[in-house]
């Protein structure tokens, strides 16, 4: 690189290394506006979780449910994976729902029709994903049909499908190893007297790597003479989340044990999460959504990724469409019907920008979970099922509208 | 006593930072054709937005008297209603809608119902298209048309508004010759009908031909006002007038040493990639290892389409030519190869082509070189921070620091993101659109340093700018670019801006 010598810069003088420890600022308020849309979402799911937590008188909080929430939403974490990052790049996917259903059909007709093992079935549903994936990217990037219209004949054109493979009838029970995908426990394995060690061993090494994590990013931001909070203020951060998910541990310790679908799912987000923030792959993503053009005179092969994105999103619809059917124990020709508006909404709740170029895998499991939390709560409290659509539609509107009075106001300082 | 129908009084007009417009004076005869000359950024634009009231009465300075009236537009509306019509460069037509909705738009004719009245619509959308020439059904939909046609459909447009003072900005810059014949001898009709015309135009020949009288406008000021009539005036005279000034002390100096030739491109044409004209036409050019070389041309000549069809094709379609790095012929067909054939492009517009502006310092600099920072498909991250501190160094970005969102840093800074971009693919030939476009004078400086210590390393740089001021302070040679084809080749101690923009107006016929 060739580049003129540094005359009297500023940055010539080189700021002092400042410790870990004394940087930082105590100041909240400043803390939070300068991160609420970053840390916003996850105040919020923290808040959602109590506010339940007193309207249910405890209920929502309970080992049972707490369990139960996982194994009902996993699917639709799964797929708010795949959208997030679809969204990211600037696109969308209509299609995931009767993706889910015509996967879980082809698995359901492996298995239970031609008594397959469990994993032929597993094996047959993955394809299929990865083959409507690459429909879509195909139709997407190499014809250049918007995403919205090509999804939306997917969702058409696999729906139908779906009928077709099942005859229009539902098929079930599968055998009980495939129920375990959805529905299985790891217990007992390193012993417990009413709760589970195993279960809380795994949770306790995965506090620690948050914390250790946190703490290379906080001197990395130091380094870069970023605004962290002070040193105080970061380990009450930490001590906190350690409560919340070491006592989210005890509880399901204390039912069923360790879901093998939240081990699924906990692997998904953390492959996931290094992707999009520390891969090439995920850069150019963040590059396309945020300015084509720009990405294209930079060298990135805009068509390639743009493929590459749906043919994930096949895959993940795939494996979601795998762990619903273990979990209904068949396959129906409605099902999955509404989950991409459930992943679509995971998303943008979770901070995802609808011009692409921003979003993050965390923040769509946060925003999943706050559907989540909000459903499960509402279901406990007996509220009407047209009363808990109204409440989750106008909460996904609000979502947005802070997320652009947000960016209008960074915009005009 | 002749007379006047606009005249416009010590127009001034300012931007933040900017006087775009700093005592302009301008007299219009009625039923004359007048054109309004001067370079890029000369204040021709903007002094036509003051007129046609697209800057609202009150945010200029000075008088304008139309009819003897002072006027005080405070929008487009009031000043087509006062008969003063401009047609922009880039045409207003809406091309799904027909001939006779677009003429009609806006001013729709109605029946008593308050429905509109389709049969009169057309009925006078036809005599409307008679009278300007254009033998096309009122139904058929503008989109199908070519330029030449949507230009006089834009006339028919401000004839059905009452036009007594046409405006009409670069209105052959887009036409092949017949086009602007026809448009030129329509303008000349309008006349004999009483129709006052304004025409800008950078093609001088034309407006030779075509004006009665001609303003020359240079950095927001008038020139002078040259009577066409006067056997004296030809395109010489006008050049002189747009381009007479001193070249400041403003370019820092060089020891150039041109080496051996490094790129080369042969035979290089392009096709415009929807119309069917060729935008770049065999152009041949080359440039040296320690040698800085220039592009000039006017808008619309081809320079941006030039180099960037070579950088991967990133323009147009039927490209054909060769390219060849120190003598080699070398495949540069998609950004890819043309980055690993180490060639850089830094775009024209930085914020539309060259930045992710929601995004950091340190991803937009890597954006371009993530193939060396990174292995097995993840980036190193302490390789990126660190590349980017030093550029961040190295060019005076001022920034708080590497993480900082490049949407808000200022025009220079931005720029200097761009040139760190590509200075970290570590290019041989470094191809530099309007370097300094919208960046204040410290940070042109700040470039113009940069170019000149990156071809001291031995590395090539090719500039395009509309600025020949900068051609001649940083290049070692120049090219001249006129409608697609290279007109001539100076170098700069031989060059003047005289000698540039007459190759610069060349036009076709003349060359063959």
């Amino acid at each position: 690189m060739t580049m003129t010598a540094p005359k009297g810069s500023q940055m010539g003088k080189a700021s002092p290394p400042a410790s870990v420890v004394t940087a930082g600022t105590s100041e909240i308020r400043e803390l939070l506006t300068r991160n609420m849309r970053t840390s916003g979402i996850y105040v919020a799911l923290v808040a959602l979780v109590a506010l339940f937590g007193v309207l249910t008188g405890g209920a929502s909080l309970g080992p049972g449910n707490i369990t139960n929430i996982v194994l009902q939403y996993s699917y639709i974490l799964i797929l708010a994976i795949g959208m997030v990052i679809v969204i990211i790049a600037g696109h969308i996917d209509l299609s995931v729902g009767s993706v889910v259903a015509l996967t879980g059909a082809v698995s359901a007709v492996v298995v239970i029709q031609y008594g397959q093992p469990w994993w032929v079935g597993v094996i047959a549903a993955l394809l299929t994903g990865l083959l409507i994936g690459a429909w879509h990217g195909y139709w997407v990037a190499y014809v250049g049909i918007p995403a919205f219209i090509v999804t939306l004949a997917g969702m058409l054109l696999f729906r139908g499908l779906t009928l077709v493979v099942l005859d229009n009838v539902s098929l079930s029970p599968f055998p009980a190893e495939y129920g375990q995908i959805a529905s299985g426990f790891l217990n007992g394995l390193l012993g417990g007297a009413g709760y589970d060690v195993f279960t809380l061993v795994i949770f306790a090494i995965a506090v620690a790597g948050y914390a250790f994590s946190q703490y290379r990013t906080r001197k990395a931001l130091i380094s870069y003479n970023q605004l962290v909070p002070s040193f105080p203020l970061f380990i009450a951060k930490i001590v906190v989340v350690a409560i919340a998910v070491m006592t989210f541990a005890w509880q399901l310790a204390t039912a069923r044990g360790m879901p093998i679908v939240l081990i699924m799912l906990a692997i998904l987000i953390l492959a996931y999460s290094v992707v999009m923030q520390r891969s090439v792959f995920g850069r150019q993503v963040y590059a396309i959504g945020g300015n084509v053009v720009a990405a294209a005179l930079s060298g990135v092969k805009v068509r390639t990724v743009n493929f590459w994105i749906f043919v994930n999103m096949g895959l993940l619809s795939a494996l979601a469409g795998i762990v619903f059917s273990s979990r209904s124990n068949g396959a129906q020709p409605g099902a999955g019907n509404m989950f991409e508006l459930d992943a679509i909404a995971a998303a943008f709740i979770g901070g995802a920008a609808v011009t692409g170029g921003v979003g993050k895998v965390a923040g769509a499991m946060a925003g999943g979970l706050i559907m989540a939390v909000m459903s499960n709560g509402m279901q406990l409290m007996g509220i009407d099922q047209s009363v808990q659509s109204v409440i989750k539609g106008l909460v996904l509107l609000l979502a947005v509208a802070f997320d652009i009075y947000n960016k209008r106001r960074a915009g005009s300082r | 006593m002749v007379e006047h129908i606009l005249e416009m009084q010590s127009i001034t007009k300012s931007f933040p930072g900017v006087k775009a417009l700093s005592g302009v004076s301008l007299a219009v005869e009625r039923a004359e054709v007048h054109a309004i000359c001067g370079e890029n950024g000369a204040g021709k634009s903007t002094l036509m937005k003051v007129l046609s009231g697209v800057y609202p009465a009150g945010s200029y300075g000075g008088e304008i008297l139309f009819k003897g009236q002072t006027c005080s537009f405070s929008g487009i509306r009031d000043s087509e209603h006062a008969g003063i019509v401009i047609i922009h460069q880039e045409l207003a037509l809406v091309p799904h809608l027909s001939i006779a909705e677009n003429i009609f738009l806006g001013n729709e004719r109605r029946g008593k119902s308050g429905l509109i009245d389709w049969h009169r619509t057309n009925a006078e959308a036809g005599v409307l298209l008679d009278s300007v020439g254009l033998r096309e059904e009122p139904t058929t939909p503008v989109g199908q048309l070519g330029v030449g046609k949507q230009q006089l459909v834009e006339i028919a447009k401000a004839l059905s508004k009452e036009v007594q003072l046409l405006i009409l900005d670069e209105p052959t810059a887009a036409l092949n010759d017949n086009d602007s014949a026809h448009l030129l001898g329509l303008v000349r009709d309008l006349r004999t009908r009483g129709i006052t015309s304004i025409i800008i135009s950078h093609k001088l020949n034309e407006i030779e031909a075509i004006a009665d009288h001609t303003t020359v406008i240079r950095d927001g000021k008038t020139v002078e006002t040259l009577d066409m009539a006067d056997p004296d005036v030809n395109v010489d005279r006008i050049i002189r007038g747009m381009v007479g000034r001193d070249l400041e002390a403003f370019y820092p100096s060089r020891d150039s040493k041109p080496g051996e030739v490094v790129l080369r491109v042969e035979d290089w044409t392009v096709k415009h990639p929807s119309q069917d004209r060729q935008v770049v036409d065999q152009a041949t050019f080359e440039v040296r290892a320690g040698e800085v070389i220039g592009i000039a041309g006017l808008m619309g000549a081809g320079r941006t389409e030039l180099m960037m069809s070579i950088f991967g094709r990133s323009y147009g379609r039927y490209i054909s030519g060769r390219v060849f790095m120190h003598g080699k012929e070398t495949r540069t067909r998609t950004v890819a190869e043309a980055i690993e054939a180490r060639i850089a492009y830094a775009t024209e517009d930085r914020k539309a082509f060259g930045l992710n502006l929601i995004d950091d310092i340190a991803r937009n600099i890597s954006g371009a070189a993530l193939g060396k920072l990174s292995s097995w498909g993840f980036v190193n991250h302490h390789e990126e921070a660190a590349a980017a501190e030093f550029a961040m160094k190295s060019m005076n970005i001022k920034a708080p620091n590497v993480k900082s969102i490049v949407g808000k840093l200022s025009g220079g800074n931005q720029q200097k993101v761009v040139l760190s971009k590509w200075l970290l693919t570590d290019p041989e030939v470094l191809i530099l659109d309007e370097p300094t476009r919208g960046i204040d004078v410290g940070a042109k400086f700040e470039i113009y340093t940069l170019i000149n210590s990156f071809v001291d390393a031995g590395k090539a740089v090719v500039v395009i700018s509309s600025d020949l001021l900068e051609l001649l302070g940083t290049c070692d040679r120049i090219y001249a670019l006129s409608t697609g084809r290279i007109t001539g080749e100076l170098p700069a101690a031989d060059a003047s801006e005289e000698r540039l923009m007459t190759l610069m107006t060349k036009d076709k016929e003349l060359i063959a």
